[in-house]
């Protein structure tokens, strides 16, 4: 008799790749163990298909429903889930965009996939009150000096192509479709201050201010790296939107 | 504990109408029913929904991924995920399946079938044990639909059900719809199976829907949860409650989800039976 164990193994491999020829001897069923069978497969395959499709929305819409499931059945197979969460399923998926024939044709896919992914890390990251601005009038006097934390719900995503705007634009819901001139680069800063994900692109210095900010630079050391790069950013705008948009949370004193 | 009257599987069509009824507002449903790893997240309008509902509802913490039946054991970092969700719920029935879904690490999103022997009743008693103990309550365990049966099998299902309340004084998941499935599926009787279950032992009842393979000449049941109840299902429902007495019984509906109206309206439809027999 088969240990358990063993079994399992086989049901796996019958499930997650096309054939069950070595299930089929420990299997017994009234009508076609292979009709049966498939039951299985067809569940477990196209329930992550359905999953990875519900989490990267916009890049189905960009490759189509047909060449999405093909691409993510290849990665199922690949990289099965490793969780009985769902939600987590996919966190690989851009990786494996990226090393797939798919990027030759269209680069950009992978990060379109990143941001897409973040955006669902950040609808299910733990909750935090945003930093409250008010309280920097009270510190004006040594604002250079401060040391903001970043929100647990906050991702940016730096991109050499224009995936905000193909993200736009492969939206649901889109009317007017811009052109999109594909050799600028876009960052895109994701956050959730409460009950709603935010996706806005924001300023190259902007996102070396916040990754300065993110990497534990003081506030003054964080603007000069990002004036640095651009001499012309408009800080108090830029820094006015973090605390709008839940970039940071609480706040401490630099010693 | 829940008294014995019909309620509903909370999918997310209806969450946020849950969610938003006034805190004086009349309920719904005597009780709702959760996929309990649908909110094993950190945090985010998902659980904040969940929290508000669980302030006004008694909730069900019915699982699918625990996978009680795999050979390897349960996985730690899950069942701490669920005892995180069970202390903020509440919930004041838990419940899973007799079936598994991991191996070797991977997670097969499916609920997928065991052979009934000693071996296998040794892995899920050990597995139920640990789980009720982590969680430090009772757990309820669903019969479940099959499609194929196994030649290693040396004892029937609710034989194996019955020697696993015994082994870990684990409550029965009765689901009235599984048993109809898998009795079509595998041949056998399905009012000799519910007359064989120790009704003691039933905590809850589930109701669903399913539908039918359509492809070559071997018509057989698939349990979608995609439909209403069918008659012959209410049949041996009504059976069963006369026979070992009224029971929570829950409407799931997981796939093509109805709007809400239809969902209370099968609820109603199991209230009156439970009515019967007081």
């Amino acid at each position: 008799m088969i240990p358990l164990r063993d079994l399992q193994l086989l049901f796996r491999n019958a499930v997650l790749g096309p054939g069950d020829g070595s299930l089929r001897a420990h299997v017994r069923s009234s009508g076609s163990i292979a009709d049966r069978i498939a039951v299985y497969r067809n569940t477990v395959q196209g329930s992550l298909v359905e999953a990875l499709a519900a989490a990267f929305p916009a890049t189905q819409r960009i490759v189509g429903d047909a060449f999405f499931a093909s691409l993510a059945r290849r990665f199922i197979a690949n990289a099965p889930p490793r969780r009985p969460q769902l939600s987590t399923y996919g966190s690989d998926f851009p990786a494996f965009i990226a090393i797939s024939d798919v990027h030759q044709q269209l680069p950009y896919l992978a990060d379109v996939a990143r941001l897409e992914w973040v955006r669902g890390e950040a609808y299910f990251a733990a909750d935090a009150p945003p930093f409250d601005a008010a309280f920097l009038v009270a510190a004006s006097d040594d604002i250079e000096t401060l040391r903001l934390d970043p929100h647990p719900a906050v991702r940016l995503i730096r991109s050499q192509f224009p995936i905000y705007r193909i993200w736009e634009v492969n939206q649901p819901d889109i009317i007017d479709i811009p052109r999109v001139d594909m050799k600028v680069g876009e960052d895109v800063l994701v956050s959730r201050p409460r009950d709603h994900v935010i996706t806005r692109l924001i300023t190259s210095a902007d996102a070396v201010f916040v990754e300065a900010v993110y990497a534990g630079k003081r506030l003054g050391e964080a603007a000069e790296a990002a004036l640095t790069y651009n001499a012309a950013h408009d800080l108090q705008n830029a820094l006015a939107q973090h605390f709008v948009k839940g970039t940071f949370r609480d706040m401490r004193r630099a010693t | 504990m829940i008294r014995p009257a019909a309620g509903i599987g909370l999918r997310h069509p209806h969450l946020a109408l849950f969610a938003a009824e006034a805190s004086d507002a009349p309920l719904r449903a005597p009780w709702l029913e959760i996929h309990s790893e649908n909110f094993l997240c950190d945090g985010g309008p998902r659980l904040a929904m969940l929290d508000a509902i669980a302030a006004r509802y008694l909730i069900s913490c019915h699982g699918v991924g625990l996978s009680l039946g795999s050979a390897e054991g349960l996985d730690p970092e899950h069942l701490r995920r669920l005892k995180t969700l069970f202390d903020r719920t509440q919930p004041k029935l838990i419940s899973e399946h007799l079936a598994w879904s991991v191996t070797d690490g991977t997670y097969l999103n499916d609920l997928l079938p065991l052979p009934y022997n000693d071996e296998t009743l040794n892995t899920v008693a050990r597995n139920v044990e640990t789980a009720q103990s982590t969680f430090g309550q009772k757990i309820l365990i669903e019969n479940p639909s099959a499609y194929i049966s196994f030649p290693a099998s040396t004892m029937s299902e609710p034989e194996f059900l019955a020697h696993l309340v015994a082994r870990t004084g684990c409550g029965l998941l009765l689901d009235v719809n599984n048993v109809y499935v898998s009795a079509h599926n595998n041949g056998i009787d399905a009012q000799d199976y519910l007359n064989t279950i120790p009704g003691d032992a039933v905590g809850e009842i589930h109701l669903a829907g399913h539908s039918v393979a359509a492809h070559g000449n071997d018509p057989f049941l698939i349990d979608t949860h995609s439909a209403k109840v069918c008659d012959d299902v209410w049949g041996l429902y009504a059976q069963t409650i006369a026979r070992i007495g009224p029971r929570p019984t829950l409407i799931e509906w997981d796939l093509e989800i109805p709007e809400l109206h239809i969902l209370l309206g099968e609820a109603a439809k199991a209230q009156n039976l439970l009515d019967l027999n007081p």
